[in-house]
């Protein structure tokens, strides 16, 4: 995640320089009453979570013997913020403030720099602060204006035996920002105190997600910035697009039970930022509850669209899968039915799917996904180019509120029995199953003219006509043969795809959502 | 006219031996547009599709001169997002006055580095995270229309400039404008990512002063000022035309990115009602429903043409 929470900013804040409250994570109330003892005097107790107005709910308290700490962590830990349990607390010394200072650094999409906001004004309230808030330039290499920064800092009311500490703290919210690429930085206070100290009470971070490779001592597991901690079905969802850079996969969980007045909760697959967000706005406009926010695009993969569609099917309670995106793909959108028509095909889809499929190759990728799921249960539609967003989102739901089907239950896909037993060969991230002994002389010629060059009639059945190494890569290839063979009813060749955590996603979702 | 390309544009591609620099040159050299040559670093003395290939832009820009009458004026990135930052100052450093970033997933910082060497250099730049500019009928940067006969097909050219926070959504409102006879001057999609080199407002003023485009059509997103920036040059009066614009991501909810990293609604700025109130009241026509976008733009050019007579 590349938001970080108070006390991991504040720890790359002590590398640099800077001086905040002695103090220390808990998870337990037991932890929290041993670190308050060692502190010694009265401490404060702060839940960790992605939040502003911590106080304001009861999630920033004081305590003044260990035996209070314990029963604040207690509580704190019991708590929820949004749909996220709190499970740390941090405890740290009271600090005797003078001042209250603000310091923060963004980044200025108008100036293309880094900026820093200033407050010296020593306010107590926000209110009291804005009015007197400094913007200083940066230059991206060397930081802000040493003049600049001087100047202000003579003309305010901080004791001038601290200046040279306050200057310092300025520059090292710009140091700290560009070592470790913050999209963010907030020092909120920044308190000079009654011993002469100046000291980073409160601190905000986000780390450019772009740039989390590149940043291993941040030990940030999923970089998305997403406004809680990444859930199962995310952490699957990433892992995905971590080991397949074909294309992109974005997958973010948004709800899990439809708002009050809506007509359900459904599953949201859109292609291309825009075009899913758009398509978000339309499907939302027609009166429904997006499940997740999941977009796959940039020419993906048919393995990795199949896996998107897998995951966002493992959400429970669902009553229509939704695809759009911008609706004029520059990309070949047929690899996109592909991987659809294999996700819905083998987990016997019941809830009607309606997905827009325009751009390049409309008409063909609409005939492969209608086509290969002609025989399901729930209806699935493909549109193009010339149907709107909106007259989609009407049709999606007229085929809701015709359908019978119950609310989608996650369930394992429908894997043919020649699995295990036909002949197989290795692919990356999985495995391709051929039923040899079904394939009469007709049916391995199908095969070979489905699969791309890869595989080759061999004594009447097909084997694969390169190497391993140079099949282990053609998992779309294979899965567009998978298809082609199940349209003309000879359903002999099956590609079995991990998806890594999903089962055990799956489980602790339908557990949640059994007892709903 | 068209604004920042046309087929008089003297393009080379860096990273032109990738199999997306391979791919999108034949789609660019398809269309129309005229590109000269190609880099990828060890690999001068190759050719891809016609087009000789050198170690640097330095040598692409020399051959560039000595054949072609000219120095490169757009260079085209297709490199890994990690190499960038190095191939685009390479090329504002060679001189290159217009550079375009295709790649997503360049870190925010090496986007700010490049906006530096680029200020120095009077160069600009597109994206990072663009799917390119297309004047229909005369050339595309970029990749735009994935195939060049799909891009002759989808684009028109005529007299509205199109600007897009989205790639797809670049072409989709072009081929919609395109579906009611409405043709286009350029269509620019500055990219997905927070910080860009040419944004809304820059984009903008060159429609303005552009005297073959009449009005503007923009498809905004929740996330940074780039709307409200162009609002405020409108209402300064520096930009006049009609501005037509529809924004998405009214049902995003603040603190999650959607898919573009400059779609995040940060610490209350960017929101979609912030970006329709600055809008509309500097006198752009904003759009509910994006399917609302070609009969909205049709009024605003009849409105125009109603008044100039």
């Amino acid at each position: 995640m590349a938001r970080l929470h108070e006390y991991q900013a504040k720890a790359l804040l002590t590398q640099h320089g800077f001086q905040v409250p002695q103090g220390a994570v808990a998870r337990t109330p037991r932890e929290a009453a041993q670190i308050a003892e060692s502190i010694g005097g009265s401490v404060i107790v702060k839940v960790q979570a992605w939040t502003t107005g911590r106080k304001a709910f009861g999630g920033v308290v004081s305590a003044d013997t260990p035996q209070q700490v314990a029963e604040h962590a207690e509580r704190l830990l019991a708590m929820k913020v949004g749909n996220f349990p709190v499970t740390e607390v941090l405890v740290e010394e009271r600090v005797p403030i003078d001042q209250e200072l603000f310091v923060s650094l963004a980044l200025d999409d108008a100036a293309r720099a880094p900026v820093i906001l200033l407050s010296l004004a020593g306010g107590s309230g926000i209110e009291d602060r804005a009015a007197d808030v400094h913007r200083l330039a940066c230059d991206p290499q060397t930081g802000p204006d040493d003049d600049q920064l001087r100047g202000l800092i003579a003309g305010s009311s901080i004791d001038k035996t601290l200046h040279g500490q306050v200057t310092q703290a300025v520059r090292g919210v710009f140091e700290v920002a560009s070592t470790h690429e913050a999209r963010s930085l907030e020092i909120n206070p920044l308190v000079t105190t009654t011993d002469g100290r100046v000291i980073a009470v409160d601190c905000r971070m986000t780390i450019d997600d772009y740039a989390v490779f590149r940043h291993p001592e941040l030990g940030i597991e999923i970089a998305r910035e997403l406004d809680h901690p990444p859930t199962l079905l995310e952490r699957v969802a990433y892992d995905v697009e971590q080991a397949d850079h074909r294309g992109t996969f974005y997958f973010a969980q948004l709800n899990t039970a439809a708002e009050p007045d809506t007509k359900g909760l459904i599953g949201f697959h859109g292609a291309g930022g825009g075009g899913s967000m758009m398509s978000m706005d339309a499907i939302m406009a027609e009166g429904f509850t997006i499940a997740n926010f999941t977009d796959t695009s940039g020419n993906p993969s048919a393995a990795k669209v199949y896996r998107a569609a897998r995951t966002i099917l493992s959400q429970p309670d669902l009553v229509g899968y939704f695809g759009s995106g911008s609706g004029v793909a520059s990309q070949e959108q047929f690899w996109s039915a592909y991987g659809l028509a294999k996700a819905f095909g083998e987990l016997e889809l019941t809830i009607p799917a309606v997905i827009r499929l325009g751009g390049n190759s409309e008409d063909r990728a609409v005939e492969i996904l209608q086509d290969a799921c002609a025989q399901l249960p729930a209806k699935v539609q493909g549109y193009r180019k010339d149907d709107t967003p909106r007259t989609i989102a009407q049709r999606f739901a007229e085929l809701v509120n015709d359908s019978n089907a119950k609310p989608w239950q996650p369930r394992a896909p429908r894997v043919p029995g020649f699995v295990g037993a036909g002949t197989s060969f290795a692919i990356t991230g999985g495995r391709v199953w051929i039923d040899s002994q079904a394939c009469d002389a007709e049916t391995t010629r199908l095969v070979v003219e489905h699969a791309y060059g890869l595989l080759k009639d061999e004594a009447g059945v097909p084997v694969l006509a390169v190497s391993e190494q140079d099949a282990a890569g053609k998992d779309s290839e294979f899965i567009a043969c998978e298809i082609e063979l199940r349209r003309a009813g000879k359903p002999v060749v099956y590609v079995e795809l991990d998806v890594p955590g999903l089962t055990e996603a799956v489980g602790c979702v339908a557990a949640a959502g059994g007892g709903n | 006219m068209a604004i920042l390309i046309d087929e008089t544009k003297r393009v080379i591609v860096q990273g032109i031996t990738g199999r997306e620099g391979q791919a999108r040159t034949a789609l660019m050299l398809g269309y129309g547009t005229n590109v000269v040559a190609g880099c990828t670093p060890k690999k001068g003395g190759q050719e891809v599709q016609g087009v000789p290939v050198f170690n640097t832009v330095k040598e692409a820009d020399a051959y560039c001169r000595q054949n072609h009458d000219g120095p490169a004026d757009v260079s085209v990135v297709f490199v890994p997002a990690r190499l960038v930052k190095a191939a685009a100052i390479e090329a504002i450093e060679a001189g290159v006055k217009l550079v375009v970033i295709v790649p997503d997933r360049v870190p925010v910082w090496d986007a700010i580095q490049i906006a530096d060497a680029a200020k120095a250099h009077g160069a600009n730049f597109v994206g990072p995270n663009t799917l390119g500019i297309i004047s229909p009928g005369k050339a595309v940067l970029g990749m735009i229309g994935g195939r060049a006969e799909s891009a002759k097909a989808w684009f028109k050219p005529g007299n509205v400039g199109v600007i897009s926070r989205s790639g797809g959504m670049s072409s989709s409102t072009a081929y919609y404008l395109g579906q009611v006879g409405i043709g286009l001057s350029t269509i620019c999609h500055v990219g997905g990512d927070s910080v860009l080199g040419l944004r809304f407002p820059d984009v903008a003023l060159l429609f303005q002063d552009d005297p073959d485009t009449e009005a503007i059509v923009i498809f905004g997103e929740i996330g940074g000022s780039q709307e409200e920036d162009l609002a405020a040059l409108m209402k300064s009066g520096r930009v006049t035309k009609p501005v037509v614009a529809y924004i998405g991501g009214k049902a995003a909810k603040e603190g999650t990115r959607f898919s573009h990293a400059g779609a995040i609604i940060e610490g209350g700025k960017g929101t979609h009602a912030g970006k329709v109130k600055a809008l509309t009241e500097a006198g752009a026509t904003v759009v509910a429903s994006f399917g609302d976008l070609p009969d909205a733009t049709l009024k605003a050019i009849a409105a125009t043409s109603g008044s100039a007579s």
